[in-house]
């Protein structure tokens, strides 16, 4: 195949080519690979690439393939983010607390990719713990934004944004607290999408806040990520809250061309928050505008509380990270700290020097609002805002089907524009982080290209388990918004 | 309100964390709490005392399953990771002095 044929190119593409022997899968991981080689110099999203495996996976594939056992990912190259748990493959969360680290089994989410006969080209570089929105904490290299190198990819799941839009791999698995998939992929003109709560299961997720995390699918297409949802999505023994519900066929129907008649689509007014890019502004009131053009009953509306869900968010996540990562502690696995005289200095030096300032920020942060005197007043009334935001999300969804608003308040910014305070980095991911709070999916969708040639991302929420009325509402967007097919100059 | 996390909480929270943290990195440490905090003081304007707390966004209940004896990981697997092994065992700093 034409080394080239790779850049673009969707899941149904791949899948095409594949069953109609145009292409074998051994090809499209070589030509996957060869990209990598051509642009990851440049864009960095690659914490790992995994030749050997890659095309051991694809020879599997073309084997099924002319057995007539194709499924819908069959030989299809991917990446999983560097949080997910790859037997035999290395899984550092971008921090030199897990460098080296060779997880004994694999993810639920990365065994169902599997099942279907993936092809795994590489893992993705993420913010260190998937902390942060630029994956400029990753203990190893910043990613760059294909649109723009200058740039962030957002984060924390940059690297799988990058590698997506850079066309590096067909698609990728982000995962998702507090925007984590939907933010980057709003910076890199990608498509991603947090499922509900539960709905994907989080066993061999290296846990960050274990009430919020997510994995999602980030692709090319809607079609794309509804293909990759079916594949990874339901009930898990192994994950105490995985939802045991059916799963439909997302992809199904998805095809088909529709208008949007019959559906209340709810904007809420504060979701057009202050410091919002003008462009971005516009952007999101044209994307409205389009889902009216398309049939939608589109309202205003009011998510009163939206503004506390930043502080909410800021107490409970770290709380959660400050229990989970009291786990690394140089005696099982990992970095750990040999030249220390004593047990405790071993425990203090290892996770002084494994973990980067934002872990060691949000851990210390995480047990000031857990300790004695300060719980009532922060983690309990963090909960309780909580509930309030969540009952406000169901009262919503009584009247719409859909609300909708931009992804990120802004599109990529530059490489250490924001590094240098916390709280401004925190506020990229202002318009995501309610759903994980609230446990509803998400996704975000290209609607277009800013003046200075950078993607804005459209942002679709919906209740809980109503991930095939998002995707039909993404996929009637996308159709109108005329994006598919646009590639970064890279 | 910056002034209502010390420097010497920093250094208590930090030993509660086990990081250790040199003098300046606890400063350092500080400024940026006191900011984060004083963002987060905005859910004081919030009267939530008829909600409840929500640990989670789903409503879920304990998941039990059957009491039956499993296969593990083999010890090898479990073992390969650890940075300093002494056949089957992990060698770790003595606990007692």
């Amino acid at each position: 195949m034409d080394a080239d044929a790779i850049i673009g190119l969707t899941i149904s593409e791949a899948r095409a080519l594949l069953d109609s022997r145009q292409v074998s899968a051994a090809e499209l991981a070589r030509a996957a690979l060869d990209r990598i080689g051509a642009v990851d110099g440049r864009v960095q999203a690659f914490v790992s690439v995994t030749e050997d495996l890659a095309m051991s996976q694809a020879e599997a594939a073309d084997r099924r393939i002319a057995a007539g056992d194709a499924a819908p990912l069959t030989g299809v190259p991917m990446q999983l983010k560097d949080n997910m748990a790859t037997r035999g493959v290395a899984t550092t969360c971008s921090s030199r607390m897990l460098e080296g680290f060779v997880p004994p089994y694999d993810a639920t989410a990365a065994r169902r990719l599997y099942a279907q006969g993936a092809v795994l080209v590489g893992k993705g570089n993420m913010d260190e713990f998937a902390m942060g929105s630029s994956t400029e904490n990753s203990a190893f290299f910043p990613t760059r934004n294909p649109w723009d190198l200058a740039r962030v990819p957002g984060g924390s799941s940059g690297g799988p944004a990058a590698a997506v839009a850079a066309s590096e791999c067909v698609y990728s698995l982000g995962s998702d607290t507090g925007g984590s998939i939907r933010q980057p992929a709003a910076l890199c003109g990608a498509v991603g999408m947090k499922p509900t709560y539960g709905l994907v299961s989080r066993y061999g997720l290296v846990a960050f806040a274990s009430s919020l995390d997510q994995i999602g699918p980030i692709t090319r297409g809607v079609t794309d990520c509804a293909t990759v949802l079916s594949a990874i999505a339901g009930h898990d023994p192994n994950d105490s809250t995985s939802l045991n519900v059916p799963i439909p066929d997302y992809a199904s129907g998805l095809g088909a061309a529709e208008d949007l008649s019959g559906l209340r689509i709810g904007v809420p007014r504060e979701y057009f928050v202050d410091g919002m890019d003008a462009e971005v502004e516009r952007s999101t009131r044209k994307s409205i505008a389009m889902l009216e053009d398309l049939g939608a009953d589109v309202e205003e509306m009011s998510l009163p509380h939206t503004a506390y869900a930043l502080a909410v968010y800021y107490i409970l996540a770290p709380s959660e990270c400050s229990a989970n990562l009291a786990r690394y502690d140089g005696v099982k696995y990992g970095f750990s700290a040999l030249a220390a005289d004593s047990m405790w200095e071993a425990l203090e030096r290892t996770r002084a020097e494994g973990f980067g300032p934002e872990v060691k920020r949000r851990i210390m942060l995480g047990t000031y609002a857990l300790s004695a005197g300060y719980y009532d007043a922060f983690y309990l009334k963090a909960q309780r805002v909580r509930s309030i935001i969540r009952a406000e999300f169901q009262d919503a969804f009584r009247r719409f089907d859909a609300i909708v608003s931009a992804t990120s308040p802004t599109t990529a910014f530059r490489l250490g524009e924001k590094t240098a305070d916390p709280v401004q980095m925190y506020l990229s991911d202002v318009l995501t982080l309610p759903a994980n709070i609230a446990g509803i999916p998400g996704m975000s969708v290209p609607a277009g290209l800013s003046q200075d040639g950078l993607p804005i991302g459209f942002q679709i929420l919906a209740d809980a388990l109503a991930e095939p009325t998002m995707l039909r509402i993404a996929r009637a967007f996308e159709r109108a918004s005329g994006w598919e097919g646009k590639t970064p100059p890279i | 309100m910056t002034a209502r996390i010390t420097t010497d909480e920093i250094k208590h929270l930090a030993l509660l964390c086990r990081i250790s943290m040199s003098d300046g990195e606890a400063d350092a440490m500080r400024e940026q709490m006191a900011n984060i905090l004083d963002n987060i003081d905005v859910l004081n304007q919030v009267d939530a005392s008829g909600a409840e707390p929500a640990a989670h966004s789903v409503d879920l209940t304990s998941v039990m399953r059957e009491d039956e004896a499993r296969g593990s990981i083999p010890a090898e697997d479990a073992l390969a990771n650890a940075p300093v092994r002494d056949g089957d065992f992990i060698r770790v700093k003595a606990v007692l002095e």
